[in-house]
């Protein structure tokens, strides 16, 4: 089984890259668990058909702790296990830790047997990598590969540099590598040659370049996947492509994250700064 | 009447736990830990945890317990523990020179997502950890589970030494549990005289209860050696003594080294003896030696002879699961009647094991898995009992109440012989009987109307 993590700044569309990919993955006869790793508990939502998702964290806190891998796992589009960790309200709490917990008790739950069938576990991850609890999905024997979802705005370069510093980490002591960067088109000048040269000045790839089309918007109306809401739309082949690119990768490194000055210079190379 | 404001009616609780019956994570893990021999516990957290696990477990053991800490401090809990721990690693090493350093968790460092592993393979590489040294750590957050959870948790962290050679050592590992160092001897002592060679993990036999020598050793000479710890896993097979203590361990060896396991009840009483005796004479394949055949017989006789002073006495009982569940059997033996039941270690399956034990017995019981003794005494206002069987926190109840108590478990603060004198086996079992109707008969001579006060009993 490969476990994919898939980071990237808040807002990217990395839940949704992620559910098309996943459905992507699934009309190449992959079985998939995609695990939400964000308190808002929306990961899964395309895949569900906007069914609600009882989270982990709601589940353990109504129920107790003698919880089922029933009650958490919910089958969607295709067959695919969908987990929703869930946390805290916005303010209280802390939504690392129900990251851990949750995480934990899918494996005590035997979720990851080899008796599952499982081909990948996708976990969707908030936001930055913003304290431990947020790294538990790339802890040794945890996610092996890495996705950053990117696009050619400078917060979103930033954040994926970001998420680097924190790969590194765990990637000295673990198994845990860069399989590269997803760019999700903001439609912005120089956009797929700017995100090439920023994946080869960290050491990795930019491994699909995924065009910015309307119709995403229209599925996600109709709380679908492109590839399940019209799989003839020239945006289907793209999540398609992007499905293949990942299950083809044989590409994985440990990153090396830019100096901030050096990510700026590459946004001025490339046009978007104007000289002061 | 300290415990006056314990009602007698009672009425449902959602949020509130009232003098639990149980403690930290960290507290087992340190005892389990003690069991190695030269290893120092060390705390992930700050000061205060370890402060409070050394001295839960010296006014039990009547020992000093050495441990370190990683002594957190605001800027660690906002940066992350591993620069703590890394240097810490590396002062220990250098100043108390263990053989062994076994990390566990503490809550302040489990939510703030340290990575344990993480940080122990950071120390290896930068060289912190000297050549033949060694660093185990076990996750063990408090808001989880209980000391017994703890204490597996560090037990299993064991098995990371385990080694899978070519050829088999003949010997059987014992995983004792969570029992007194008294109890590790007298269980190793019983595999002698069945003829079984063994390696007990872990083992706090002579850690915990050694005598006074006139000469301070921060690293005693008992505990489990590292090599014998890394030939685990050539032993033939493996018995683990208590589901809630020594399970995970025992099967987490079988599923890294295929040794072979089998999980037992602790010996506590008659029947759970009789079913350790048996498994090792059948992974041994030998028959039971003449010695325990005497010792099994004088039990059998003294509870036979005593019958008659145990009968229908009713018992309350609070401890750790493992302990209860054995107890239990063994006051059925003794044709004692434990109508309450507590422990504060959560699970659903022990109050399953204990309705097992007592369906069609002829009488009703109250069980709870994460009960708390203000629960217990309730239920004792409500149905009294002839006994109550408990830790030293139950001497309050006893006072209130006025039963007679019988301090047995984790902590025992206000009596001594823990250490010494062993409950398991059946010499063990010898001594819980000899207790249980000491406690009962001098209750009756105190009781007694001056025309029933009896010379013989």
């Amino acid at each position: 089984m490969r476990k994919v993590a898939i980071y990237g700044k808040g807002g990217i569309g990395k839940s949704t890259t992620t559910q098309n990919t996943v459905a992507g993955l699934v009309e190449l006869g992959r079985k998939v668990m995609v695990v939400g790793c964000d308190p808002k508990a929306d990961s899964t939502r395309l895949l569900l058909g906007g069914m609600a998702q009882k989270s982990v964290l709601d589940t353990l806190r109504e129920e107790g702790e003698d919880v089922e891998l029933e009650d958490i796992r919910k089958e969607g589009y295709g067959g695919t296990w969908c987990v929703e960790s869930g946390g805290p309200e916005p303010g209280v709490g802390c939504a690392g830790r129900g990251i851990i917990t949750s995480i934990n008790m899918l494996e005590s739950l035997g979720a990851y047997e080899e008796s599952e069938g499982l081909d990948y576990a996708f976990y969707d991850v908030l936001g930055d990598v913003v304290c431990g609890g947020f790294a538990m999905p790339i802890r040794d024997g945890k996610a092996e590969e890495i996705y950053i979802v990117v696009s050619g705005e400078m917060m979103a370069m930033y954040a994926a540099n970001n998420i680097c510093k924190g790969i590194v980490k765990f990637a000295q002591s673990g198994s845990v590598r860069l399989g590269g960067l997803i760019c999700n088109s903001r439609a912005v000048d120089n956009e797929a040659e700017m995100i090439e040269k920023l994946a080869e000045m960290i050491g990795t790839q930019m491994i699909y370049f995924v065009p910015r089309d309307n119709d995403v918007q229209r599925a996600e109306i109709n709380r679908k996947t492109v590839l399940e809401w019209n799989p003839e739309v020239p945006q289907a082949d793209a999540y398609r492509g992007l499905a293949k690119a990942i299950d083809e990768n044989e590409t994985f490194v440990i990153p090396k994250p830019l100096e901030i000055e050096d990510l700026e210079k590459l946004l001025m190379d490339y046009g978007l700064m104007e000289a002061a | 009447m300290l415990l006056r404001h314990t009602p007698k009616e009672i009425g449902e609780r959602k949020a509130v736990n009232i003098n639990p019956a149980k403690t930290c994570q960290p507290v087992g893990a340190m005892y389990a830990a003690l069991g190695i021999h030269g290893c120092l516990p060390h705390s992930h957290g700050s000061q205060g945890c370890c402060s409070y696990h050394r001295s839960a477990l010296t006014r039990h053991y009547k020992e000093p317990i050495s441990a370190s800490t990683s002594s957190f401090t605001e800027g660690a809990s906002v940066f992350g523990g591993q620069a703590n721990l890394l240097q810490g690693i590396n002062n220990i090493f250098s100043v108390y020179e263990p053989d062994v350093i076994a990390i566990h968790t503490t809550c302040l460092s489990e939510t703030i997502g340290d990575d344990l592993p993480q940080i122990r393979k950071k120390a290896e590489q930068e060289g912190k950890i000297p050549e033949g040294k060694y660093v185990i750590g076990a996750s063990t957050p408090s808001y989880q589970g209980s000391h017994v959870t703890g204490f597996s948790n560090m037990v299993k962290a064991m098995v990371d030494f385990s080694e899978k050679t070519e050829t088999k050592n003949g010997k059987i590992n014992i995983i004792p549990g969570w029992v007194e160092p008294s109890d590790m001897e007298e269980i190793k002592r019983m595999a002698k005289l069945t003829g079984v060679d063994t390696i007990m993990f872990p083992d706090t036999s002579g850690v915990l209860n050694g005598p006074m020598t006139g000469e301070y050793k921060m690293f005693p000479d008992g505990g489990t050696t590292i090599e014998e710890l890394k030939s685990t896993g050539d032993s033939t097979g493996t018995l683990a003594l208590g589901d809630w203590c020594s399970a995970d361990a025992a099967r987490t060896l079988d599923k890294k080294c295929k040794v072979p396991c089998k999980v037992l009840d602790i010996p506590f009483g008659l029947k759970a003896t009789d079913r350790f005796v048996d498994a090792m004479r059948t992974v041994a394949g030998v028959s039971v030696s003449d010695e325990l055949v005497y010792e099994r017989g004088q039990l059998v006789d003294m509870l036979t002879d005593m019958h008659q002073w145990t009968y229908k006495k009713k018992v309350a009982i609070a401890g750790d699961p493992d302990h209860v569940i054995a107890m239990v059997e063994f006051l059925l033996t003794l044709g004692m009647q434990p109508v309450h039941i507590v422990t504060g270690t959560p699970g659903k399956k022990f109050e399953k094991r204990i309705e097992e034990l007592t369906k069609d017995k002829g009488f009703e019981v109250n069980v709870k898995a994460k009960g708390d003794l203000f629960l217990l005494h309730q239920w004792i206002k409500n149905e009294p009992v002839d006994l109550l069987i408990c830790n030293t926190y139950g001497k309050y109840i006893a006072r209130d109440e006025d039963v007679p108590l019988l301090r047995w478990g984790f902590p025992i603060l206000d009596r001594q012989g823990h250490q010494y004198f062993p409950t398991v086996g059946y010499k063990g079992g010898l001594r819980l009987l000899e207790k249980i109707l000491g406690l009962l008969l001098d209750r009756k001579d105190r009781d007694s109307p001056e025309t029933k006060f009896e010379l013989v009993l």
